[in-house]
């Protein structure tokens, strides 16, 4: 799923405009596998891992079988927002709180938009 | 041009000045909107002629949100909403407006104090309707970043409004109640989130509601993880007689979110209500 997200992202005009002044890197886990999510102004540009030493600015963990109900479309009541998430206790944040709540919004759109796929 | 039938007021409660819509008439219903949103939530039950022909339909804003005012003073300190000012005011309104044992319905915290109402004032109100009632919830993020010089409080209380609302609501209005989110004064929205996740834990209390006196009926939508319905079952489980209906496909926000799927639910409830 996250393979295909760059386009996703890029190509949706709504998704980015919410992402405008962001420049940042944030990683996002699937379980053991690694992603980092570089942000230029919005564009989104993903690297896999595994990552040795890398920054970021906080990170998102869950685990797969999480990620893949989260991606149904739709999704299930609890499982259809990344909040419904967190209540559930089924994702963590790391790192800086702050400039994920700044941008919460281009967050949630961008980790739900493998559902359009 | 299309005109609504909504009418928009200034009233002064106290000290306060309050701004209320209302349209129809007949048994009063006073519609309570959610934190850190206003009355704006509830234009579809206002411009619903079905329920209009019978019931006079109020909405007003609390103060510190929509078009009310904040008190004097209001620079000086955290706005912070407790459960007897949320009462208060309520009550204030309804007493001041003579609005005789009217109907009140509200949606979150709005939910949440219509159990307090049940509890103090159930002899002056005709019935109780909780839309996302639930009796405490727990802390599971920190609202305190809601009101941040470095996060834009509008943006973040419309990112958690957006994901409160069912993936199945029809766009336009989903983007309609992120909006009154985005217009929140700073601060309100956690001013009133204090209420909903600290001051206002009501489960000891809401096994002495007494429905014979005041009906209670309790609508949830399913994909609210905030009131969930698992929250509802349980305020439904101690209150004998409470009514409790669970809105397929519908979120924290049933009445603003998908105002169409949200009267199919509540025009029956009404109805019951008129007839009792």
């Amino acid at each position: 799923m996250i393979e295909k997200l760059e386009p996703l992202v890029n190509d949706n005009p709504t998704i980015v405009r919410w992402g405008r002044g962001m420049n940042e890197t944030f990683m996002v886990e699937l379980g053991s596998e690694q992603y980092l999510f570089k942000v230029s102004d919005g564009k989104l540009a993903v690297e896999k891992g595994p990552f040795v030493m890398r920054s970021w600015r906080f990170a998102i963990r869950a685990k797969a079988q999480c990620w893949e109900k989260f991606w149904q479309n739709p999704p299930a009541p609890g499982w259809h927002d990344l909040f419904a998430l967190l209540r559930r206790g089924d994702v963590k944040f790391e790192g800086d709180q702050r400039v994920l709540m700044a941008y919460l919004l281009y967050i949630k759109l961008v980790l739900a938009a493998p559902r359009q796929a | 041009m299309k005109l609504e039938p909504i009418v928009g007021r200034y009233a002064h409660i106290g000290e306060q000045r309050v701004y209320f819509e209302e349209a129809g008439r007949g048994i009063p219903l006073v519609c309570l909107h959610t934190a850190g949103s206003d009355g704006r939530q509830y234009r579809a039950v206002l411009n619903d002629a079905s329920i209009t022909q019978h019931f006079r339909v109020i909405t007003f804003d609390m103060p510190w949100h929509g078009k009310s005012s904040p008190p004097a003073g209001w620079e000086k300190a955290d706005y912070r909403l407790t459960t007897g000012a949320y009462t208060g005011i309520i009550m204030e309104f309804i007493r001041e407006m003579g609005l005789e044992r009217p109907v009140v319905m509200g949606c979150s915290i709005g939910g949440r104090i219509v159990l307090d109402l049940a509890l103090k004032h159930a002899r002056e109100l005709r019935a109780l309707i909780g839309l996302q009632s639930g009796a405490f919830v727990e802390r599971y993020y920190d609202a305190a970043w809601l009101d941040h010089p470095e996060v834009h409080g509008g943006r973040a209380c419309g990112a958690v409004a957006y994901g409160l609302m069912s993936p199945l609501s029809p766009e336009k209005e989903r983007w309609e109640t992120v909006w009154h989110y985005m217009q929140g004064g700073p601060g309100v929205f956690t001013g009133d989130l204090y209420f909903y996740q600290v001051e206002g834990d009501i489960r000891s209390r809401i096994g002495a509601i007494d429905t014979s006196i005041c009906p209670l009926y309790l609508l949830t939508g399913e994909y609210d993880y905030s009131a969930s319905p698992r929250d509802t079952e349980a305020v439904a489980a101690r209150v004998k007689g409470a009514k409790m209906t669970v809105m397929k496909g519908l979120g924290h926000f049933p009445m603003s979110e998908d105002p169409e799927a949200f009267l199919g639910y509540l025009r029956p409830v009404l109805e019951e209500i008129r007839r009792a």
